[in-house]
């Protein structure tokens, strides 16, 4: 998409980092001890914790990803809200408290705390590390996405920011300041989404989605002359070439020296060429956007409806529509997407982003990504069984959101926490249906990035609540960033050096050695972060939390629920599980997209690896653990 | 320093009790969510069917199950705050 800068939007920005950054610095006076770096002395008052709870878990994944996944998937998107809160579920029920109990400062600690292994000590911070750097790349990669509409600058410089800027919070502060920065980012993403999502009501929905300041694009439909199935003419539009993608026809045509694409549909007997759009490769290594360099702007923002019902009739508009109104309306009127086309024209890479029309019983239903309806095959419906796997047990095993259990006094306090973060964040989640459908059907939609749905439809509504939102989710994201880089950091400094290497230090080292821990994966993320861009975040959220669930859930549970786990049962999980939900995730087809080979001839078709990985990790704690029986004395149940 | 818990929990007589009350309103939930995951896959054309307010069953469903989520977190709270005052008077509470 092309962007120029926000002046409003950047005041804000710079408004909230400065505060974020001023926060940071606040409580590093206060901060000295490596207890205090690490936890924050277990001094958090539970309802600041659980809403930072809530500012922690609603990551970019949430707010950006799951947006945008609705706007572009509809229904498939909204899998994400629903597994990401019932995840909480695992980790109220089954792992609050009695980790509470063993409560120590990392995954690793808790893990450890019957019995001192070395083994443990090695595979579950490598675990931590692992999880951490795959839940970090969805963040680098929204921070990326938001700067672009937000300062009019590339992706990657939003990338680096992010990574300044966190390096600047963990080295200067630590879990203090994250704590009462995620509070209050917490609290005003669930602010702004209630407003974002009464103005959607309030604006209903409409054919033509105009904004003040913002006209929609009126597509062009062309009644070609055809030879067979070969375009000959189309009105004064000279007919340049015809291309067959995957069953799908696509026309390039030329007026007053520009390129267009079209594409070629048939409805009984007639042809119709619809307009679509296009980023195409010129000479030079020039990219053209809608047959102009991109300092013309010609490109423009899409998401539409072609038919609206309102009690068995068509209409233009709505006006405005109670909540279920709004959802019963999508689902009985048709949705116009833009899907992506990509292929060679001349030796030249095009991408094209054509009209797909689907109906809003579609939409609104699973299946637009992860077909499981009729003719889905045993790979895709694997694929979506495997997905809200993923999503329900990797919550708990989260090496982020388990520190903060450790940050109030007592278990009923963390218990409170973690209530109040489930009704913040649920609401939240229902919010993100309204906002990601609003985002589809209101011509804010960029074709490049399905991540920014939700602040440009912000933008749609006024610059002013497109800053704030677009401030705070880039708040969000630091926050976020920051709890996982000291995850991070702590397995490093001190799981792996102190525990596990026992290099001596005394308190001022460990700290320093963590702080350049978080230097160095800070860096690391930022490179992670601007390889992976264009992705959805949710969907690269939930290969983190695949590979959290399979490495770390098993080893938890079966500490805490069966008595006879030894350590070396423990460790084999860790590394089966971590190993067979990499292997998959790197063999699969959106990684062979990536690599730049045909995703269609990847060795598998599953995306989402949990399904097998999770049970493999079980078999291997259940047998590690009865194979080394005589070896190990048998762990206490902690809760027994 | 770095090995010592953030904060020392007292006894807690109640924590085998919260423990298997966690434990079943875990399968309970489980139940449900496994439920949906079912119906998706093994009947997908359900989902489509129009449940009340003009939503099908999946949107139905789906907001269910989070609010169905919260609710059951404010009664486990609410049964283990209980069993605490009951089972651990004259401790220090945990």
């Amino acid at each position: 998409m092309i962007y120029g800068i926000s002046y409003i939007a950047l005041i804000f920005f710079v408004l909230f980092v400065g505060v974020v950054l001023g926060l940071s610095f606040y409580f590093a006076r206060k901060t000295s001890s490596a207890s205090s770096y690490y936890a924050a002395g277990g001094q958090i008052h539970w309802a600041v914790n659980g809403i930072a709870f809530a500012g922690d878990y609603l990551s970019a994944a949430s707010f950006l990803g799951i947006c945008g996944m609705i706007a572009t998937a509809g229904y498939d998107g909204f899998l994400y809200s629903i597994g990401f809160l019932a995840g909480w579920i695992v980790a109220l029920f089954l792992i609050a408290e009695p980790m509470k109990r063993l409560g120590k400062y990392t995954f690793t600690d808790a893990l450890n705390s019957t019995f001192k292994s070395r083994a443990i000590t090695l595979t579950a911070a490598i675990s931590t590390l692992i999880v951490s750097i795959f839940y970090l790349i969805p963040q680098m990669v929204g921070a990326g996405d938001l700067v672009t509409p937000l300062l009019g600058l590339p992706h990657w410089v939003g990338v680096v920011l992010v990574g300044i800027v966190v390096i600047v919070i963990v080295a200067s502060a630590g879990m203090t300041s994250t704590t009462y920065v995620q509070f209050i980012k917490g609290g005003l993403l669930l602010i702004l989404s209630t407003i974002l999502t009464v103005y959607i009501l309030k604006n209903g929905l409409n054919l033509q989605p105009d904004h003040t300041g913002q006209p929609y694009h009126r597509f062009m439909s062309l009644s070609p002359t055809m030879s067979d199935t070969t375009v000959v003419s189309a009105g004064d539009w000279k007919v340049v070439s015809q291309q067959d993608v995957k069953g799908k026809d696509f026309v390039k045509l030329e007026k007053d020296g520009v390129a267009r694409w079209f594409r070629l549909s048939q409805k009984d007997s007639a042809y119709t060429l619809a307009e679509a759009l296009s980023i195409s490769e010129g000479e030079n290594g020039q990219t053209f956007y809608n047959g102009k360099p991109k300092a013309q702007a010609k490109f423009f923002q899409v998401g539409h409806m072609s038919k609206i019902i309102v009690d068995g009739k068509e209409v233009s508009k709505t006006g405005a529509l109670g909540p279920f109104e709004y959802l019963s309306t999508i689902e009985k009127s048709e949705v116009v997407r833009f899907s992506e086309a990509k292929f060679t024209d001349n030796g030249k890479k095009v991408s094209v982003y054509y009209q797909a029309k689907t109906p809003g019983k579609d939409f609104m239903l699973p299946g637009l990504k992860y077909k499981i309806g009729k003719g889905a095959s045993i790979w895709s419906r694997l694929d979506f069984i495997s997905l809200m796997l993923a999503l329900f047990l990797g919550t708990a095993a989260l090496p982020h959101i388990l520190i903060r259990y450790y940050t109030v006094k007592s278990q009923r306090d963390a218990r409170k926490s973690t209530i109040l973060a489930i009704a913040a964040i649920g609401a939240f989640y229902v919010l993100t249906l309204f906002m990601g459908l609003g985002a589809a059907v209101n011509g804010v939609m960029d074709v490049e990035s399905s991540n920014m749905a939700a602040p440009l439809l912000a933008k749609a509504f006024g610059v002013v609540l497109f800053s704030i939102i677009s401030a705070v989710a880039f708040a969000t994201i630091l926050g976020t960033v920051s709890g996982l880089i000291i995850a991070s950091s702590g397995a490093i400094a001190h799981d792996l050096m102190d525990n596990y290497f026992k290099v001596n230090f005394n308190d001022d080292k460990k700290v320093r050695a963590g702080k350049m821990a978080a230097f160095g994966v800070g860096i690391f993320a930022i490179a992670l972060g601007i390889l992976f861009k264009g992705m959805n975040v949710s969907f690269l959220v939930g290969w983190a939390f695949s590979i959290a669930a399979s490495a770390n859930l098993p080893a938890i549970l079966f500490l805490l629920f069966w008595k006879r786990t030894t350590a070396k049962g423990i460790s084999w999980s860790i590394v089966t599980g971590i190993v067979s939900s990499l292997a998959i995730i790197l063999t699969s087809p959106t990684m062979w997209d990536r690599y730049g080979l045909d995703a269609s001839t990847a060795i598998h078709k599953l995306e989402n690896p949990a399904i097998i990985s999770f049970p493999l990790a079980i078999l291997a704690v259940w047998l590690g653990s009865l194979a080394s029986q005589d070896k190990n004395a048998a762990v206490q149940r902690t809760e027994a | 320093m770095l090995h010592k818990p953030a904060i020392e929990s007292g006894i807690d007589n109640a924590a085998k009790r919260k423990a298997r009350l966690g434990v079943w309103f875990f399968f309970i939930y489980l139940f449900f969510y496994g439920g949906f995951v079912a119906i998706g896959v093994l009947n997908y054309e359900l989902l489509a069917t129009q449940v009340t307010l003009g939503v099908n069953l999946a949107v139905f469903y789906g907001m269910g199950l989070i609010l169905f989520a919260v609710l059951l977190g404010i009664l486990y709270n609410f049964l283990c705050s209980r069993y605490e005052d009951e089972m651990n008077e004259g401790e220090a509470k945990s």
